[in-house]
């Protein structure tokens, strides 16, 4: 389990974090959602020890975060972060190839590894290319390839893949094919935690939501509980409509547009 | 998967590096042979080994004895200095630009530079004036430690002014550097306001860098430092991919950001800072040549570190060549010669670069 201990934190006397605690466990999906500047990002590099904490802890599996090196931590996790921008030219095999770096397996493992997420990532057509000449969108998937590689061993222990927005320049296709390629690596070793910003998107994949206002965490718990027109208009402060899919029966949200503003008592009838 | 597939790309991965490199050590070899036949005595390759089996014992004299003072107490130095000063300069141009994540670093940013031109600065002028003139004999051991020293404060300074909260901030860092080279000119320009004509001849031409000083003796003052500096700096190969992502990216790759970052800052101050003591401030060579090599092969630092060591070694045995043998019998200054010549080469990359989109 990799879990977050009501943790505090706080630039300069500006308060970030209050207070958040959360659980990730293997064969979860759990994403976190809020308005901008509600510190969803921030809880992602608290929860990797990118930030020092104010007060309250983390733990990786039982051991105190602290009390791991960064190798020993990053067999544990991988993190995808929301933009990466290099200034040399590297071929994408090249920056997957970073993933391994943390394990002692073989050359040639290693390119069977490489070779393996390219698939999966549907990249076999960009290889060779170099990644500045990528699309943001593009080099979005390249490092979804690249953490890949990172959690791809089979181990003992429980591994955790963190993303900070990982869909924010993908079209509706590469969406679906990202968030499902991450559900799909999940096992009874791996876990996912997502910073998510549509909210369909989050209900559909997410397991287990946690949504954030003000740097605090309001609302946690699993998806079909707590996905509720109450939570989401008190965490964005904006009026829903809550719908069901008729194919697939799953419940979405629908926001409501300033101009055409209704009674909130007012029930909306759609066609 | 087809493994065998697999097996044949990784050797040929593999093989690139290991080709690059030997072929790049060949050409420096036959450089290397090259250079020491040219100049105003004669000398063959066959004289030149018959020399060095002379010094090993197997007498064959089939030389002359000028030669043989030429051979052993001039050129031989000379180039050794100059492949060790280019090698230096290389590699640790490659790992700062590696570090700072910035392709338009070199070792003058972090300070070395105008720290050890300051420390040069203090013991030609500030000396000969409190104590009076300082021999010649003195000069040459007083001026590679306080040259050394210089480097390696400037580039402390450097360091601390760039740290925050215990990280060390990549643009903090270069703007310290900048100011700490402002400070330490300024403090040269003051001297030079009041310096006699001696003093500023002797500290302009140090300034201007100058191979002909290399000696057996400097030889082996400097060897070591640079040699394991360049060593250690090819095993940070991966760290450096790994940092080229970004600094939190390297971190969740299980890399050691900030040992790494003060590794390579301090053996980058160490070899930089030795190597100038001695010859003075060549520039470009640190800048150009990690370009040249990722523009022409990889931008893969276990390429690029390895390569430009060689590489550095290479350009600055040619820059050497021209110095020397364009005015003979007389010679010009090596920074002049690597400046003419490397600034409209590097804004010749530039341009391919910028059409490329490379940069």
């Amino acid at each position: 389990m990799l879990q977050a201990n009501n943790i505090s934190y706080q630039i300069g006397s500006k308060s970030i974090l209050r207070n958040c605690t959360i659980k990730l466990k293997p064969r979860t999906f759990t994403a976190i959602v809020g308005p901008n500047g509600a510190g969803k990002s921030t809880l992602l590099k608290a929860i990797t020890n990118e930030v020092k904490l104010r007060n309250g802890s983390i733990t990786v599996n039982g051991h105190s975060s602290s009390a791991l090196d960064s190798k020993a931590l990053s067999r544990i996790r991988a993190v995808m972060p929301q933009h990466t921008s290099i200034n040399f030219p590297f071929s994408i095999e090249q920056i997957i190839e970073i993933g391994r770096f943390p394990h002692h397996t073989s050359p040639v493992e290693n390119v069977e590894i490489i070779e393996k997420v390219i698939e999966k990532t549907r990249l076999q057509s960009y290889k060779g290319r170099t990644y500045q000449t990528l699309s943001g969108g593009e080099k979005q998937r390249v490092q979804l390839a690249r953490i890949m590689a990172q959690v791809w061993d089979k181990s003992p222990h429980p591994k955790y893949l963190l993303l900070d927005e990982p869909t924010s320049d993908l079209d509706i296709l590469h969406q679906h094919a990202l968030l499902g390629t991450a559900r799909e690596l999940m096992s009874d070793n791996l876990g996912v935690l997502a910073v998510l910003h549509d909210l369909n998107l989050a209900a559909q994949y997410a397991d287990y939501l946690v949504f954030m206002k003000n740097g605090e965490i309001v609302k946690q718990g699993e998806t079909r509980e707590v996905f509720t027109k109450e939570n989401i208009e008190t965490t964005f402060n904006h009026p829903v409509q809550m719908l069901e899919d008729p194919t697939t029966g799953q419940t979405i949200v629908v926001s409501i547009p300033n101009h055409m503003h209704l009674e909130p008592q007012k029930e909306i009838r759609y066609a | 998967m087809n493994s065998s597939i697999t097996i044949s790309k990784l050797k040929s991965q593999k093989l690139t590096a290991g080709f690059l490199t030997t072929a790049m050590a060949l050409f420096l070899l036959a450089l290397f042979l090259f250079s020491l036949t040219i100049g105003a005595v004669e000398l063959s390759v066959s004289e030149i080994s018959s020399i060095l089996l002379d010094r090993l014992g197997f007498t064959n004299q089939n030389f002359t004895a000028v030669q043989s003072v030429v051979l052993m107490d001039i050129r031989l130095p000379r180039l050794i200095f100059t492949i060790l000063i280019g090698t230096a300069l290389g590699v640790s141009g490659a790992a700062l630009q590696g570090i700072f994540r910035n392709p338009l670093v070199e070792p003058g940013i972090i300070g070395v530079s105008s720290g050890a031109a300051l420390g040069a600065f203090v013991v030609i002028l500030g000396l000969t004036s409190f104590i009076g003139e300082i021999p010649d004999s003195l000069k040459v051991w007083l001026l590679p430690p306080f040259a050394f020293l210089g480097g390696v404060l400037a580039t402390f300074m450097t360091l601390r002014l760039g740290n925050y909260q215990g990280k060390v901030r990549v643009t903090i860092l270069i703007l310290a550097g900048v100011a700490i080279s402002t400070l330490a000119n300024a403090i040269i320009g003051l001297g030079i306001y009041y310096a006699d004509d001696q003093q500023l001849r002797t500290f302009t031409f140090w300034t201007l860098g100058d191979l002909s000083a290399g000696t057996w003796q400097k030889i082996g003052i400097i060897t070591i430092p640079i040699i394991a500096s360049t060593l250690i700096l090819t095993r940070m190969a991966k760290s450096l991919n790994a940092i080229a992502l970004g600094e939190s990216e390297a971190f969740h790759s299980g890399v050691n950001v900030e040992k790494v970052k003060r590794t390579i800052v301090f053996l980058s101050a160490l070899c930089v800072g030795v190597a100038v003591s001695f010859s003075g401030i060549i520039g470009f060579v640190g800048l150009v040549i990690p370009h040249i090599i990722r523009m022409a092969f990889s931008s893969d630092h276990r390429i690029v570190i390895p390569l430009s060591a060689l590489g550095g070694a290479a350009l600055l045995i040619l820059a050497d060549l021209f110095a020397r043998t364009v005015v003979a019998p007389s010679e010009l200054p090596i920074g002049v010669v690597t400046a003419a010549l490397g600034t409209p080469f590097f804004i010749y990359l530039l341009t391919v670069a910028k059409r490329k989109n490379l940069i």
